[in-house]
């Protein structure tokens, strides 16, 4: 560790004061202020229009597309009407992806961080320097501690090839803010509680379901494309929908029911509704008897959750309870209870999802049409590369004991393990970090500088100086997903598809694609067996070839549809057996009872805001894609800041304005940026919310830089659920603050 | 309770969150409209009712004026165009529903009548002037000769320039303040108002102030009168037009537009100008001045309160 | 002759904004413009709520303000009674953005005024506008009033409808089925 830097540094454009000692770092070249690049320069002069074939990377819902040209500039992207994410209708996040292209605050060439002057800066690197830089810590790291202490973050389609190289280099530590701050909970209860996973896109039947259930789940803002488009065709088809949400949200606004539940009771009412289903005998009886177990142990453990035992924990009338129960079941097994998304609220949110399993067990509704349907997935082969050596250790060694029933590598885990503790031997002293921006992402970010403190090596492989960039050591930039291949898009749903992403426009200034990112890493780490392709085409093309297709083919088609060879509904009286420990749908969870948790969920109150604090609760809006988004030009123009959201009454009391901008502050004294408020009757008095991923504070994002708060710096405690290491980030209070003069 | 949320980041410029489509050029343009109008409306009355020689500032000077206000005028409409190369296209076509149509024809006819019109006075005024062409001497003669045929035309079109100022704006049924048929005849009786005034201090002769400021007191208390009416009928009509005259009971126009238009501009003038009638000795330029500022001042906030009040979108603001 | 109209479904419209950025892209309408946008509308008090959402943009009205009020006919009304703007006619006066009750029009930055033509170019080739052809929930609806039995005709023949400031007496051609 020879030239280790004392304490990294957060580097962004100084401001006015300091910016001349910038201008010779090669940064100001290298995120180009000055000469903003002509497109046409790019391009090639072409008349009339042309269009390519691709899946969108502005979120992860991969939606099938074409990216049109006119005369040689970029024009548009419509969805692909073959593809059963989109329809041939993107969402307006993969319409403005055009902006990801075009936006001139891109990065633009590598970055190796160096001390100059007492300060450090970046400095413009070739390829080959960053990659020779990374290959040498790579290489001491494996030495002095072994390969496992490097641990990569991925989050997007490019990181499997960096996940590939780093798997072919000895770790296996491979993890995405997608598990433990996300769906990690709902797969895990689904898993218990079915033996698979829900997946995605999720393998919901909404379009044909006759009552819609949504805890929290707020379509229309959480904007998952082809999910919103059945959602919508059920409402327009006159589906009875039940949301239940702490605001007035868009699905609210569209429901026969709306919920305002009191934040973090969830479980509570999940029980409550059970309990009326089970009590009512409205359950579906013959299901119930054939694929179920362990419903008497249900039934006992569910006695005292009555409506009446809900009413002061949720603030839901008891009679609307039963209402709204007896709906479910009065279209059952066609009732799908959403099995949400974004889950990790509150630290118990395996077993509210276990309890969201339960119920729709109790409904009939998994392998049933208008509930869950079977996923067909297309099978299209990998080209065989040779094995990865054994892994010595993996993250589950860095947390003796816990987690037990985590299936994927917990990314707040590994930041944790970062930080070196007396009793752990080896901390995590390398990050590769593809396509997730961890200061926004992780929650207690004081703990993912704390970590980054202790890295020896941090590679930040990115499209936008977003602000994980401005830790790195060293800063690929990526192109965008309009000018490179990927590797096919296989997703699961209703029909299995294989669609191709293909490069539109030549990579813009220095960016390249993960791929060749990798494939020249592993020529300087002697990995190279494991990329055998020296490009993408022909890799793509081998891989097509196993389906008695093409590369050319899809170029052409873009999407490709193959049969399914199963049916879609595959409970309505078949025999099955389930890969559970029971065989059967897991109502009492065997493997929950083994491991010392609840087989079956139970209530348990949590903690409530003092006086003076409100509930800071987060979500989504249409137009945005988390922080990825802001700083795209079309999209920035749709909303530049979020606001929070305020109860008419509790800012009178406050006195507070629409409009005028505040400061919240946490339980711990953490403050906010500034940020709008928005004062609505559509909100609990107990609770605020507001949108994630603005409050940038990278300046070389100069759209974003400083607009709006950023929900994630408020997120000082978290809730860790104890069976799979999520990440409950909804346990945090917030009081109003003026802002200062 | 309602609430109004454009959630797609709207924010055309000059449209949100308030319409800012016309800026200074506007107001001046239509108060140089009404100015002139007043100023050629007397001109040509008095020298029809034969006191040319008793009223020599009113029917020979104070024209010579206009000419130079009306080209600051048109001047001033250019500015305001965003599209300036295409401006000849207003002189392509006659569209008689459109008031800015209409309105720059008839300043288009006006200005070289006014040219003409002071011109044809310009030998008495200086008595040492001579036409440097001797065919420019005789088209003199020629338009002195028709004076008459001048004045009438000029009472017409200056009445319709008057009006025109005012209509201009209540012909826009889409911003409420601006959607009243008083617009009209105050803008005139305005516009008559400045031009009274301007006459006045430019006058050196007692006689003709006084009778300017006759005239001129009651062209404000018609002032003052359609002002109220104004007011009143707002507040009997719908929802956007009370809110509209609620930008001047209580929102953010009342201090400037009681105080400089109202107070100032009409009240203050008219005491002055009734103390004077009694004989008390006032110097007229006061009165007159405040008067002319006054005018001003109401076609500034005329145009902007219009442009504030709207149907839609009223939370934006 | 044709008589053009939109009808935006406010029970499938989520406000998701795709088809500004649609229009945005498509029309390449200057960044910070827009010639559409989304209006959520919320009445009642917590928690008894009910939400609007609307995609608005030009009414192209049948007794159009805007038109009458041109002095150049730059503002006119073209085939199907879509409201234009001819940009080379245009003086920017902005008599006509005054006289929009909807405040539908802005200035381009390049002089002229600007609006949403009801995305004529596209269909004069017999497509969708942009903002319709991209809508993930289908809530928008173009056709022809004229046709008995286009989709939009049979809409308005079975949904409850509305227009926006009817009492503005502008006669809309956007409808909003409720
Ligand atoms: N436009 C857009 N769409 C997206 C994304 C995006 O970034 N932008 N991200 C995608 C991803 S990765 C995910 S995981 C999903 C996330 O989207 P969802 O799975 O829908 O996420 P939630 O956290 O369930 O939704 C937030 C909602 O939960 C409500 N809420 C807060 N606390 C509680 C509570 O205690 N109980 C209940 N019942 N409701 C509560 C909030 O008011 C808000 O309406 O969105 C996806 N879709
Ligand atoms: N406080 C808080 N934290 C959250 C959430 C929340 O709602 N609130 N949501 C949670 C959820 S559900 C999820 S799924 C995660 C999502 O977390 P992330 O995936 O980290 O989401 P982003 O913040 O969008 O970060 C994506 C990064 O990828 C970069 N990027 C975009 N496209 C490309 C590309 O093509 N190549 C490369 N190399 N990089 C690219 C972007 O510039 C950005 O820096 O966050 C979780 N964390
Ligand atoms: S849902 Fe939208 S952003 Fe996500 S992949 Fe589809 S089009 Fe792209
Ligand atoms: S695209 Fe469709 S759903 Fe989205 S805002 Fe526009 S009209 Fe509404
Ligand atoms: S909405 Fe406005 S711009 Fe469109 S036709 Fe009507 S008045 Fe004219
Ligand atoms: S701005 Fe252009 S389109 Fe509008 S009224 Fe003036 S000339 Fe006509
Ligand atoms: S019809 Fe065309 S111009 Fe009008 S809003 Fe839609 S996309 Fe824009
Ligand atoms: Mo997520």
């Amino acid at each position: 560790m020879s030239q280790q830097l004392k304490r990294r540094e957060f580097i962004k454009i100084s401001g006015a004061g300091v910016g001349g000692m910038m201008a010779g770092s090669g940064l100001l070249q290298a995120v180009d202020f000055s000469n903003p690049q002509t497109d046409s320069e790019e391009l090639i002069e072409r008349k009339g229009t042309e269009r390519t074939a691709t899946y969108c990377e502005m979120c992860f819902w991969k939606c099938a597309g074409w990216v049109y040209k006119k005369d040689g500039k970029p024009w548009k992207i419509v969805g692909h009407a073959e593809d059963p994410n989109s329809n041939g209708r993107f969402c307006p996040r993969g319409t403005g992806g055009i902006g990801a292209y075009t936006d001139k605050d891109r990065l633009k060439t590598p970055l190796i961080r160096v001390q100059k002057n007492g300060k450090q800066v970046f400095r413009k690197a070739t390829w080959d320097e960053a990659f020779e830089y990374i290959a040498r810590k790579m290489n001491i790291i494996k030495e002095e501690h072994g390969p496992d202490c490097i641990a990569l973050f991925t989050h997007g389609s490019g990181g499997s090839y960096f996940k590939n190289l780093l798997r072919g280099f000895g770790s296996n530590n491979v993890a995405a803010p997608s598990y433990a701050q996300c769906r990690g909970p709902r797969e895990e209860a689904y898993m218990l509680t079915y033996g698979e996973v829900v997946g995605s896109p999720e393998r919901t039947d909404m379009q044909n379901s006759k009552c819609i259930v949504l805890l929290g789940s707020h379509l229309g803002e959480n904007m998952h494309n082809g999910q919103v488009q059945e959602f919508v065709e059920a409402v327009a088809g006159g589906a009875s929908v039940i949301t239940v949400d702490p605001r007035f949200s868009t699905a609210a606004s569209k429901s026969k029911y709306w919920l305002p539940i009191k934040p973090a009771t969830d479980l509570a009412l999940l029980l409550a509704w059970i309990h009326v289903i089970i009590y009512e005998e409205l359950y579906d009886k013959e299901y119930v008897e054939q694929y179920t177990y362990g419903f008497e142990q249900l039934k006992a453990s569910v006695k005292h959750n009555t409506p009446e035992w809900a009413y002061p924990i949720t603030t839901i009338k008891p009679h609307l309870i039963r209402e709204t129960a007896r709906e479910m079941a009065r279209y059952a097994p066609a009732t799908l209870v959403h099995p949400g998304r974004h889950v990790t609220w509150y630290g118990d949110d395996t077993q509210r999802v276990r309890a969201n399993a339960i119920l729709n067990a109790l409904l009939g509704s998994w392998g049933r049409r208008g509930g869950f349907y079977a996923p067909a997935k297309a099978k299209v082969k990998k080209p065989q590369i040779p094995d990865y050596p054994e892994f010595k250790r993996s993250w589950r060694d860095a947390f003796p004991g816990k987690y037990p029933l985590a299936n994927l590598a917990i990314s707040s885990g590994i930041c944790d393990a970062t930080i070196p503790t007396p009793e752990r031997d080896c901390s995590f002293k390398g990050w590769i970090v593809y396509g997730t921006n961890l200061p926004l992402t992780l929650p207690q970010p004081e703990k993912t500088y704390e970590a980054i403190q202790n890295l020896d090596l941090l590679v930040a492989v990115d499209i936008m100086p977003s602000e994980i960039t401005g830790w790195a050591d060293v800063v690929l930039p990526e192109c965008t997903y309009l000018e490179r291949y990927d590797d096919l898009r296989i997703s699961q749903g209703r029909v299995p598809t294989v669609a191709l992403r293909a490069p539109a426009f030549k990579p813009k200034y220095d960016s390249k694609p993960a791929y060749w990112m990798d494939r020249e890493l592993s020529k300087k780490l002697n990995l190279q067996h494991y990329f055998p392709h020296e490009t993408m085409e022909s890799y793509l093309n081998e891989r097509l070839k196993s389906i008695g297709s093409s590369l050319e083919e899809l170029q052409q088609i873009g999407v490709k549809r193959l049969d399914n060879l199963y049916s879609l509904y595959y409970l309505n009286g078949e025999d099955y057996t389930f890969a559970t420990a029971s065989g059967k749908i897991e109502l009492y969870s065997t493997l929950l009872a083994e491991a010392g948790y609840d087989p079956i969920p139970k209530y348990k109150a949590h903690e409530e805001p003092p006086e003076g604090y409100y509930r800071l609760v987060y979500g989504r809006a249409p137009m945005h894609t988390f922080g990825r988004t802001i700083n795209n030009p079309h999209l920035h123009d749709l909303k530049s800041e979020n606001e929070v959201w305020i109860n008419r009454k509790v800012a009178e009391l406050w006195g507070i304005r629409d409009g005028e901008y505040i400061i919240l502050e946490n339980q711990d004294g953490k403050q906010s940026n500034r940020i709008k408020v928005k004062v609505t009757e559509r909100i609990r008095h107990d609770t605020v919310y507001m949108v994630h991923g603005f409050g940038h504070t990278d300046k070389r994002m100069r759209r974003a830089y400083n607009k709006g708060a950023d929900d994630n710096a408020l997120i000082s405690k978290v809730h860790v659920d104890p069976i799979m290491g999520g990440t409950g980030m909804r346990g945090n209070f917030v009081t109003f603050k003026r802002e200062a003069a | 309770m309602k609430e109004i949320e454009i959630t797609s980041g709207r924010m055309n410029p000059g449209i949100d969150p308030v319409l800012h489509a016309w800026g200074w050029e506007i107001p001046v343009y239509l108060f140089i409209g009404g100015l002139v109008a007043g100023i050629l409306f007397f001109s040509a009355l008095f020298f029809l009712r034969g006191k040319t020689e008793q009223y020599p500032t009113t029917v020979k000077r104070a024209p010579l004026l206009t000419p130079i206000f009306l080209a600051i005028g048109l001047f001033a409409l250019f500015l305001d165009l965003t599209h300036k190369l295409y401006f000849w296209r207003l002189y392509t076509t006659i569209r008689l529903e459109s008031p800015m149509s209409w309105g720059a024809w008839t300043l288009l006819i006006i200005f070289p009548l006014s040219v003409i019109w002071s011109a044809t006075w310009f030998k008495e005024i200086f008595p040492e002037w001579n036409w440097k062409w001797s065919f420019l001497n005789r088209l003199d003669d020629w338009f002195t000769a028709y004076r008459k045929v001048l004045a009438w035309s000029l009472i017409f079109l200056s009445i319709i320039l008057g009006m025109y100022t005012g209509i201009l704006l209540s012909a826009f049924n889409a911003r409420p303040f601006w959607n009243t048929s008083i617009l009209g005849p105050l803008f005139l009786v305005s516009g008559l108002s400045t031009g009274a005034a301007a006459i006045m201090l430019m006058s050196k002769n007692k006689a003709e102030r006084q009778i300017m400021s006759k005239i001129d007191i009651s062209l404000i208390g018609i002032e003052i009168f359609l002002i109220i009416h104004l007011f009143m009928g707002f507040l009997a009509s719908i929802e956007v037009h009370v809110q509209a005259a609620e930008l001047f009971l209580g929102g953010p126009y009342t201090a400037v537009f009681w105080t400089f238009v109202f107070t100032l501009g009409l009240v203050v003038p008219l005491i002055a100008e009734l103390l004077e009638w009694r004989g008390y000795h006032i110097p007229v330029k006061v009165p007159a001045f405040l008067v002319l500022i006054g005018g001003l001042v109401l076609r500034f906030i005329v145009v902007d309160a219009g442009q504030t009040s709207r149907w839609l979108y009223k939370f934006m603001q | 002759m044709a008589r053009y109209a939109m009808a935006i479904d406010t029970k499938r419209c989520v406000g998701c904004t795709d088809c500004v950025v649609a229009c945005q892209t498509e029309n390449n309408v200057p960044v910070g413009y827009c010639r559409d946008w989304i209006v959520e509308e919320t009445t009642g008090t917590y928690p008894e709520l009910h939400m609007e959402i609307r995609s608005e943009r030009c009414n192209h009205c049948e007794d159009a303000p805007c038109v009458r009020s041109c002095p150049t006919s730059a503002s006119h009304y073209a085939d199907g009674g879509i409201v234009l703007v001819d940009h080379d006619e245009c003086i920017g006066c902005k008599a006509c953005i005054t006289s929009c009750p909807y405040d539908a029009r802005f200035v381009h930055p390049e002089g002229y005024v600007d609006k949403c033509t009801f995305c004529i170019h596209r269909v004069k080739e017999g497509k969708d506008p942009a903002c319709v052809s991209v809508c993930p929930t289908h809530a928008m609806i173009f056709g022809d009033l004229e046709d008995e039995n286009s989709e939009i005709s049979e809409a308005l023949k079975t949904r409850k409808h509305k227009t926006l400031i009817p009492e503005a007496g502008t006669v809309p051609h956007v409808y909003y089925l409720l």
